[in-house]
């Protein structure tokens, strides 16, 4: 969590949204009520966010303030609840590890145990490449496919050590992993393969598929 | 109106009234951190939690609003228990440094932990810790200590009008701070240190140098402003400590302003503690006697045409009439209460005074400024106006320059040509002001000191009557002072006698040499280069501009020191208090003018305070102890003229120092160091 007195000295000295993002913050302010912009925060942030890299700086804040007619200090107070705005510099790759009750059950030390031995850094750290960043989060809402791993805006499920290090691999070779479980299962089917409706419907009694789901 | 019942006893409220109050109301002691009554209800600490029939759980009664059939209960094991619980979270991560803490003995959370706390503690993990802020000069920020009620962040948000302070990250890690670094540049911020229920915000000033029990406490009124707010100034020993609002509805609620709390070091250096004699071309230290006897000699057989009195803007209603007295028996008719060198009407009281009343300004619904900030001129009298901005409706223009004031206005230029626009009714603001139930405006005491001032004061009672500003129960003519003497020396009318000369006059005569002797009470702004060779008594309490350019200093008392009548810009005459004697020789300013009367041979006719306060009350009746201001008659003033074209100018560069004292207050030399961002030049003067 960023506090004041961690704002980095490396801020720049200056942001605006590009041409392309004042089209896009024109059409979310335009969202909202003349007298209730203030709502537009946070997509306005998210948006700022995208545009700098991954990371929101003061100047940035203060632009959207601006652009808001907000007090500076409340879209700080906004900025800083949520974790999700980064406070400070990330790699290009923000591994997000999800290490809270169920996946810390199904795991999740390991996956965190697999990044720290593939890319050398813990919780919290970038490589010194800025490719990777890795912070600890809390929960992902994905427990039914713990452990899980947020990284960029995509989830990557069913992870293991093995499973973890492949996927960084990946990323540092350039190339985009399959998001969703990494053991090939669909969406968030049972793990050991599909244990309910296992036989095609018989199309002379369509009730029994319907009483027998659920044993 | 719903009725609900509390602790048995039935009791019909307002509706809209919280559980909270109805509790008050009945006398219930209700604990709380975070509720405050002039704040928004934030409804964050939980403290205030009281049982409701068929709630399953305990209600904050601040945010729980009465209605019919309601029943509480404020005193059963539930709520008590809730109580320990809450104050055992709140103190979770308080640090119990209370020995080391400037808040200790008179701490909210202190009491309160005494009153509804365990007796210890169970916690044994390791308790959070802030890292310490800067919030400037006046403000001690010790944020560990900080219980997250936002009372601070609400005041500087509702109240001061500044959106500096804000709550960042969340849970354990929120800490209540600037943005990024930022000092709390507000003229109200030492408010801060009075909502804070715990000791994170503390006086800075006062940090460590004294506690609340080693205090006597003197009710009194505070002289730096014409508002007149109501303090307490605490001493001990000889020593004002600090000072601290005291409520007046009417006047500063329960606020003061930066300059009102944080000048009182000024009290204490620069002071006059003798009198002083000039010999061959310095100013030596003398005895009373010595003193007396030199005014005593230069006076003998000089005209008392060739004699003048200057009151300056500090001084009290007490020692002006004994000096008006004492020119008068001196045959003198050049007196000025006006050191500024305003000239205006003020024959009229209705012509100077602030009619509509500063509680009044919460049903205005359309104000003029003229040629006034009231931010730095009257901090309390802005805040007024905030607060009904805050409740919406509210059109406010501008005529001067550019303000950064706490609330959205028009410009509508910058100079007498727009005044003289709106008294013609041409101006499209007249129109506005002409459309609204309760309008007012405001004149600036700065506007009355320009050469062409009468003839603005005319042009503003213009403005109120094209614009309908008076009317059978509202009066919306009003001028913003700036000295807490002016409205009592007017009132007494301590001002050009007959054939006498005013400010100008005096300064004029003192060149050309028609005037031989200049009585200056407390007069510090003026241009002392101006006296020419005149012999120049100087009757005050700090050695400031005034005394620099004496032939004879009297050692006065400053306001805490004396009892003494002020009359604020409404017109509400108030009472100050002694809080410590008069520091070394000096004394009391009216007993000064007593005993030169007497070595001058027209011995004033009063040797009591309450003799004195006869003869003011026989000057003027208005003296005689009513507390609320009188309303004026609304009467023809102002005299005709052309309005010059200069624009008008703000009457102080900075807020901070304004005046022999505030000018002596090392706390306002780094407030200045710290909020004000070029000082060029002067800092802070009239004219």
């Amino acid at each position: 969590m960023s506090t004041p007195a961690a704002v980095a000295a490396h801020q720049p000295d200056s942001f605006a949204f590009t041409p392309d993002n004042v089209a896009v913050a024109e059409k979310i302010l335009a969202r909202y009520p003349v007298d209730k912009r203030a709502s537009a925060v946070l997509p306005l942030l998210h948006l700022a966010q995208r545009q700098n890299a991954n990371w929101l700086p003061k100047v940035a804040m203060d632009h959207v303030a601006g652009l808001l007619g907000m007090a500076p200090i409340r879209v700080y107070e906004v900025a800083t609840f949520y974790t999700m705005f980064n406070k400070e510099p990330v790699g290009k790759h923000l591994v997000q590890v999800c290490t809270t009750t169920p996946c810390w059950l199904r795991g999740s030390d390991e996956v965190l145990g697999a990044c720290k031995r593939r890319l050398g850094i813990g919780p919290g750290e970038t490589t010194p490449d800025g490719q990777f960043t890795v912070v600890e989060i809390e929960c992902a809402g994905a427990c039914v496919n713990a452990p899980v791993v947020a990284i960029g805006e995509d989830y990557y499920e069913d992870l293991d050590g093995p499973a973890m290090v492949a996927l960084l691999d990946q990323l540092a070779r350039g190339e985009t992993p399959t998001p969703g479980s990494q053991t090939g299962r669909r969406g968030s089917c049972p793990a050991t393969g599909p244990t309910t409706l296992t036989n095609p419907p018989s199309p002379s009694a369509p009730a029994d598929a319907a009483t027998g789901a659920d044993d | 109106m719903p009725k609900l019942t509390i602790d048995g006893t039935e009791i019909e409220v307002e509706a809209g009234t919280s559980v909270l109050q109805a509790c008050e109301q009945l006398g219930i002691e209700v604990p709380r951190f975070c509720y405050h009554e002039r704040l928004s209800v934030a409804a964050n600490c939980r403290m205030c939690l009281v049982e409701m029939e068929r709630s399953p759980k305990p209600i904050a009664s601040c945010s729980m609003p009465c209605a019919d059939g309601m029943v509480i209960r404020t005193n059963t094991e539930q709520v008590q228990r809730a109580r320990k619980g809450v104050m055992e979270l709140i103190l979770i991560n308080h640090p119990l440094d209370c020995p080391i803490c400037d808040q200790g003995g008179e701490c909210d959370l202190q009491d309160q932990a005494v009153a509804y706390g365990f007796d210890r503690s169970r916690y044994t993990e390791e308790k959070r810790s802030v890292n310490d802020k800067d919030f400037g000069p006046l403000i001690n920020a010790e944020m560990t200590r900080c219980i997250h009620c936002t009372r601070c962040i609400r005041f500087c948000e509702e109240i001061a009008g500044v959106s500096v302070l804000g709550a960042v990250g969340r849970g354990t890690h929120t800490e209540v701070t600037t943005y990024v670094g930022r000092t709390i540049d507000s003229e109200l911020s030492g408010n801060l240190a009075d909502v804070c229920p715990v000791g994170a915000l503390t006086s800075k000033p006062y940090r460590f140098t004294a506690r609340p029990w080693e205090l006597r406490k003197t009710e009194t009124i505070d002289v730096l402003d014409a508002v007149g707010s109501n303090i307490r100034v605490d001493t001990r020993g000889g020593e004002v400590m600090r000072v601290l609002p005291r409520l007046n509805e009417d006047v500063n609620e329960e606020w003061i302003s930066d300059k009102t709390r944080f000048a009182c070091d000024g009290l204490k250096r620069q002071r006059l503690d003798r009198p002083y004699v000039r010999r061959d071309g310095r100013l030596q230290p003398a005895s009373w006697d010595e003193a007396l006897a030199a005014v005593a000699t230069r006076l003998a057989g000089v005209a008392g045409t060739r004699i003048a009195g200057l009151a300056g803007d500090l001084v009290d209603a007490e020692a002006m009439v004994a000096l008006k007295d004492l020119l008068q028996a001196l045959g003198s008719p050049n007196m000025d209460c006006r050191q500024d060198g305003a000239r205006f009407d003020a024959l009229e009281r209705v012509g100077y005074l602030f009619n509509t009343t500063i509680a009044g300004i919460e049903q205005a619904d359309a104000i003029l400024l003229i040629g006034t900030n009231p931010r730095i001129e009257a901090p309390l009298v802005n805040a007024r106006i905030r607060k009904r901005y805050r409740e919406g409706g509210l059109k406010v223009g501008v005529i001067g320059p550019q303000l950064e004031l706490t609330y959205s206005y028009d410009h509508l230029g910058s100079g007498p040509e727009v005044l003289t626009a709106l008294a013609e009714g041409t101006h499209p603001f007249a129109a506005v002001l002409k459309a609204a139930n309760r309008p007012m405006l405001i004149l600036g005491a700065g506007v009355l000191a320009r050469d062409d001032g009468p003839a603005l004061q005319a042009a503003a009672r213009q403005v109120a009557v094209t614009a309908n500003l008076v009317r059978a129960d509202w009066n919306g003519f009003n001028v913003l002072h700036l000295a807490a003497a002016r409205v009592g020396g007017l009132d007494l009318g301590f001002l050009p006698q007959a054939g006498g000369r005013d400010t100008r006059g005096i300064l004029e005569g003192a060149q050309a040499g028609e005037i031989e002797v200049v009585y200056l009470l407390g007069a510090d702004e003026i241009d002392a280069s101006r006296l020419g060779s005149a012999f120049v008594i100087y009757q005050g309490h700090h050695g400031d501009r005034g005394a620099h350019r004496a032939d004879v200093v009297l050692p006065g008392a400053a306001y805490t020191e004396k009892n003494g009548t002020y009359v604020n810009t409404e017109g509400r005459v108030q009472r100050g208090r002694m809080a410590v004697f008069p520091v070394g020789e000096a004394r009391e300013d009216w007993k000064i003018l007593r005993a030169l009367s007497e070595r001058l041979g027209h011995r004033l006719p009063y040797d009591s305070l309450a003799q004195v306060r006869d003869r003011l009350a026989a000057v003027n009746p208005l003296f005689a102890g009513a507390e609320n201001p009188a309303s004026a008659l609304w009467r023809p003033f102002g005299q005709s003229g052309v309005p010059g074209s200069e624009p008008f100018q703000p009457p102080f560069d900075t807020f901070y120092m304004t005046d022999p004292i505030s000018r002596a207050s090392l706390t306002m030399a780094k407030c200045i160091d710290a909020f004000v961002p070029s000082r060029e030049g002067k800092t802070g003067t009239h004219g």
